[in-house]
């Protein structure tokens, strides 16, 4: 059970969040001018890697905001969260 | 006193006297005993029978890596309990405890059978042998492996128990009340830091409170001398929380613990008074100290699982702790020092004991100390065989081989009734790896060491690897300094005098002159599995421990292996001839001992067990003899039975009643969410598959919702009630995960959109009334309003007031009749529903339920998400294409609609059923088929909503069917069990295709 530090909140329990997986995938702003195999790239592939992953959390039971966190999948460290929009820290 | 209780001790008061039941008869034991102890006072061994073979099982330790007295206790109450160790139920007055796995009795067992005929079990023999016939599973195996696996009885009526759950948060949390755990929790106490320290046991002390041997003293007292005094000292802390009998269960990431709590577990069963039997504790700390200690391992040679044969520091125990003398004819069995603690123990009490010892020779101080006070040993020496029954009476011993592969020389036969066993120690390291620490593997005495992992989690003892004494006093007190930052501390000069061990000797699977296949050697022994099982395994090709594991069973009974892994891991490493080390080891999941379910679901039991919502029109309901059903944690009204109404009368009345007059229904529990903002109009545009732009301020509009593959994600009619502000209403069980997708693309996609969301499902209580009379209804609740088709068209909305209170209503229609929706304020829900129902008399009003609603919908062809919908149906398959904008360049899910898959025109698509006799009713779930002569028979869809239609007086569905679009007229199989019901394909709606109805 991690501890999560909300960028809006401050550190929380896990049970509050809820987690919308791979980070940093944009819904194509032309759906209709891609190709099926494009639009499945979006749809569909995610990485899902063993280590530091870019995620998705949502802060559900508190601020209700959406947030991304950069998590080593390998043993549930959370090197860093930040707000929607802000860029991602370079590792 | 019984001749077995040898020595008085303080723990246990030998003037109080309790009695209990074990097997069917009565004993005696005394306050402060386990269940273990006091039936080994009694001489009673055998407590049980072995899981596969039957053979007869004793008490083989003193804590939680017991494998074989498992108990079932207080049988024949509602307080009964399977799978409980007698060597961890303290004993009580009354208490009625039964030996598992057994029958007739322990000491007659007909499945002992199983014991000749052993050759044939071999491992993976389950699942070898019950392969075939198939017909023979659910009648023959299935009951023979359940009848003679015997694994306690549940009980059968609900826990009259209540449990509890306890978040807590610390500085640090100390795990083990030994010697290492109680210094920690002194330093970290001292040092200011709220601590708390749990045990398992019910006092603090771990091994050490009972060591009184001269060799090892600490400030040149008895280390369980110098240590009671500690105990007392760590009391008066403050900042220290003491927890015993509470055991850590699970260890999860970022230092987060649960731990279970015995209140009353201890207490005779007539004073438990009905409060809290046990509390789960939820803990957050910052730091982690581990300090579990190990746990003695056994050796693994030929007839090792006799009644009598036990491990050398639990034979100790029983001695210095509980005053019980195991035997009085002891021979201990060692490849260590610590059994000679043991010996010298015995001894000193005028007991007889001699040690078979497999190392050459060793001239430590303990060891001088017992061949001082002439205890007899045998070097380099091993045991061939054990006989007795029922216990243990005798052994055989012979040399070991130089290189200790062999046995050479003649044997001996020693007489014994008591044969204590130690093969070292294995430090506990289950917490620290639950943790997602790792182990080095330390050869000199082939064990399992943790490796730090961070700056938060230490171990430190005896589970940390250190076994002396001033190792373990010395190491603890450095580390935790380290740990949390203390430059000095009161044990800085402490000093510790003790018999270092000088010489080691390991051999895994000791040798025998006997043929491996005929030796019964045991490595687990609650499930039966013998070194021939793993050696099997190996032979049949399978090399992972985790694959040994499973094959051979080992270690995966409910001692998770705590006796038996290493010797699994090492005999494995010496047949392949690998490194022990290379190996791995299994991974330990929590809990580290079986917790009961009442502790892990706490008060969620009953009505507490979900959250139950109810409208504020509930109690209506219930008064009107409603029955309920469950949609999401809402208790919706489902029919209300007039008198002894069944129901299916009941909806048929509902039903007819709706169409020939007027029906009422409790709408409130759709999901409503209010949407303000610049960008309102646009956000619905791109979230519904259809147009909002044009819809009029005061007008209403169904709107299809889709996944971005493409698929139907949940539908509702939309108000617009300003220029910048609507209503979305979503169905009942969708509502929170609508709010949830819309404001995830409000943050993450379109931050750009000016809109604003806010759930007011709670908000507004709903009275939705339909039916060709609903216009008078309504005329004559609001008696100034025009509700003529021009003043106040279908699809609109308009304000009103009933009483000065404000109210929407909405002239909208899931039934295909003429229908009104009034919203009010919550609080006023109930008072609007009552003057609906008193002001309709006239026009015989009838409330009905989610069925009735479910019935006419199905009449008109309206679809229900996840009912006629299961997430693989788009707009398209359900023949909804009229909703869906072909002008609008985006939404949600458009372009999924035109992927490969999505365009096949053989999809299961949405179409209405008659059955060929009108009478008949299909099955919801139902499949269907069109020819039933070609086999395999292809499945072609099935049946989603099906109901007798009183307005239309016959039998009616809806169903998905593969190009069911194509299908009109044409005629399919429902085939049942029994019959196959003909039917044909229709349109999918069946009353009212004109709409005649709404405007009626
Ligand atoms: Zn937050």
């Amino acid at each position: 059970m991690f501890l999560i530090n909300c960028p809006y909140c401050g550190e929380r329990d896990q049970s509050e969040f809820s987690c919308g997986g791979e980070a940093h995938i944009v819904r194509p702003k032309q759906p209709t001018e891609l190709s099926d195999n494009q639009w499945a790239e979006y749809l569909f592939m995610r990485k899902n890697i063993k280590g530091v992953q870019f995620e998705r959390w949502n802060h559900a039971h508190g601020c209700r905001k959406w947030f991304n966190m950069v998590r080593d999948t390998s043993n549930d460290k959370i090197h860093a969260v930040y707000k929607m929009g802000e860029k991602p820290p370079v590792e | 006193m019984t001749k077995f209780r040898v020595n008085k001790t303080k723990h246990v008061d030998q003037t109080k006297t309790v009695s209990f039941n074990f097997d069917g008869k009565s004993y005696h034991g005394f306050d402060g005993d386990t269940l273990a102890s006091a039936l080994l006072s009694n001489g009673v061994h055998l407590v049980g029978r072995s899981f596969k073979y039957h053979r007869p099982r004793g008490i083989m330790s003193c804590g939680s890596e017991e494998p074989n007295a498992i108990c079932q206790i207080n049988e024949d109450t509602d307080l009964t309990e399977p799978n409980v160790r007698a060597t961890e139920i303290e004993l009580y007055e009354g208490l009625k405890a039964s030996s598992q796995n057994c029958w007739p009795s322990v000491n007659f067992d007909i499945g002992g059978i199983n014991n000749f005929i052993s050759p044939f079990i071999p491992a993976g023999f389950y699942y070898k042998t019950f392969m075939w016939p198939k017909s023979f599973w659910k009648k023959i195996y299935e009951p023979l492996i359940r009848w003679s696996a015997g694994l306690g009885k549940s009980p059968t009526k609900p826990d009259p128990e209540l449990y509890d759950h306890k978040h807590v948060h610390c500085d640090v949390l100390i795990i083990g009340g030994g010697i290492s755990g109680i210094i920690a929790s002194k330093i970290a106490a001292k040092n200011n830091l709220r601590t708390i320290l749990i045990e398992d046991k019910n006092i603090l002390g771990g091994s050490t409170i009972f060591q009184k041997n001269e060799n090892y003293k600490i400030n040149n007292k008895y280390s369980s001398e110098w240590l009671d005094e500690e105990i007392v000292e760590l009391q008066k802390l403050d900042n220290l929380t003491i927890k015993t009998r509470t055991s850590l269960a699970a260890y999860h990431s970022y230092n987060y613990l649960l731990a279970k709590e015995n209140i009353s577990d201890h207490l005779p069963l007539d004073k438990r008074n009905g409060d809290i039997r046990q509390r789960l504790w939820k803990i957050r700390a910052d730091k982690v100290l581990v300090a579990t200690g190990a746990i003695e391992r056994p050796l693994v040679f030929n007839n090792n699982d006799r009644p009598g044969i036990m491990l050398a520091n639990s034979v100790k125990k029983y001695l210095d702790f509980y005053g019980v003398s195991c035997g009085f004819n002891n021979v201990i069995f060692t490849n260590n020092d610590s059994a000679y603690e043991t010996a010298v123990s015995l001894k000193e009490k005028g007991i007889s004991v001699e040690i078979i010892d497999i190392r050459k020779k060793s001239n430590s101080k303990i060891v001088k100390n017992a061949e001082k006070l002439g205890v007899k040993i045998y070097w380099n020496s091993t045991i061939v065989n054990t006989f007795g029954h029922r216990k243990i009476n005798s052994i055989e011993i012979m040399n070991l081989s130089e290189d200790g592969s062999n046995v050479v020389g003649d044997k001996n036969r020693i007489n014994c009734d008591c044969l204590a066993v130690s093969g070292g120690w294995t430090p506990m390291v289950h917490m620290h790896t639950q943790s997602g620490g790792k182990l080095d593997f330390r050869e000199n005495d082939q064990t399992f060491i943790p490796t730090e992992i961070d700056e938060n989690h230490i171990n430190v003892g005896s589970c940390n690897g250190d076994f002396e004494l001033e190792e373990i006093i010395n190491n603890t007190n450095k580390k935790v300094k380290n740990f949390l930052k203390v430059s000095e501390t009161e044990f800085d000069n402490t000093s510790v005098l003790n018999s270092k061990e000088l010489d080691k000797r390991n051999i895994w699977l000791l040798p025998n002159y006997i043929s491996e296949g005929k030796c019964k050697s045991f490595i687990d022994f609650q499930n039966d599995s013998t070194v021939k099982d793993i050696k099997l395994a190996l032979r049949e090709g399978f090399k992972s421990i985790e694959h040994v594991k499973r094959y051979t069973t080992t270690g995966m009974a409910t001692d998770q292996g705590k006796l038996s892994n290493m010797h699994a891991l090492g005999i494995i490493a010496d047949t392949v001839g690998v490194k022990m080390g290379t190996l791995g080891t299994t991974t330990f999941r929590p809990p580290f001992t079986p917790l009961t379910f009442g502790s892990i679901v706490g008060r969620s039991v009953g009505k507490f067990f979900d959250i139950i919502r109810k409208t504020s029109i509930h109690e209506w309901h219930s008064q009107n003899n409603a029955k309920f059903e469950n949609v999401g944690q809402w208790k919706r009204p489902w029919y209300y039975p007039i008198n002894d109404e069944g129901l299916h009368d009941a909806v048929q009345r509902e039903s007819k009643a709706a169409r020939d007059s007027a029906g009422i229904l409790d709408a409130s529990t759709l999901g409503k969410i209010d949407i303000q903002g610049t960008d309102a109009s646009e956000f619905l545009n791109r979230v519904y598959t259809n147009a909002w732009s044009k819809l009029g301020i005061g007008k209403c509009r169904y709107g299809l919702m889709l996944n971005e593959d493409g698929m139907v994600y949940d539908d509702g009619v939309t108000t617009r009630l300003g220029e910048n502000h609507y209503l979305m209403t979503t169905t009942t069980g969708g509502a929170a995960n609508v709010l949830s997708k819309l404001e995830d693309y409000l943050q993450t996609e379109w931050p750009e959109l000016d809109v604003y969301l806010t759930s007011v499902t709670d908000h507004y209580s709903t009275a939705s009334i339909c039916g060709p009379n609903s216009k008078k209804i309504l005329t004559k609740i609001f008696p100034d309003k025009d509700f003529s088709d021009e003043a106040f068209p279908h699809m609109s909305y308009q304000n009103a007031k009933i009483d000065e209170i404000n109210c929407r209503i909405m002239r909208i229609s899931f039934t295909g009749e003429l229908s009104y929706e009034i919203n009010i304020e919550s609080k006023y829900g109930k008072s609007l529903w009552e003057k609906c129902i008193e002001v309709g008399k006239e026009f015989k009003i009838t409330p009905y339920g989610t069925e009735t609603m479910h019935l006419l919908r199905a009449e008109k062809g309206f679809i229900i998400v996840g009912q006629d919908t299961d997430g693989t149906m788009t707009p398209i398959d359900l023949q909804m294409d009229w909703i869906v904008s072909k002008k609008k360049y985006d939404f949600i899910g458009k372009r999924s609609l035109y992927r490969s898959d999505t365009i096949r025109e053989d999809r299961k698509q949405l179409v209405g059923l008659l059955t060929d006799d009108p009478n008949e009713v299909l099955e919801e779930g139902a499949q269907i088929v069109s020819d039933v002569n070609k086999k395999p028979i292809e499945m072609i869809g099935h049946v989603t909503s099906s109901y007798f239609s009183p307005n239309l007086n016959k039998s009616i569905a809806l169903a998905v069917v593969k190009s069911g679009k194509k299908m009109n007229g044409q005629k399919l199989i429902v085939p049942m069990e029994n019959k196959n019901i003909n039917v044909t394909v229709s349109d999918s709606v069946f009353l009212d295709k004109e709409n005649k109805r709404i405007y009626a």
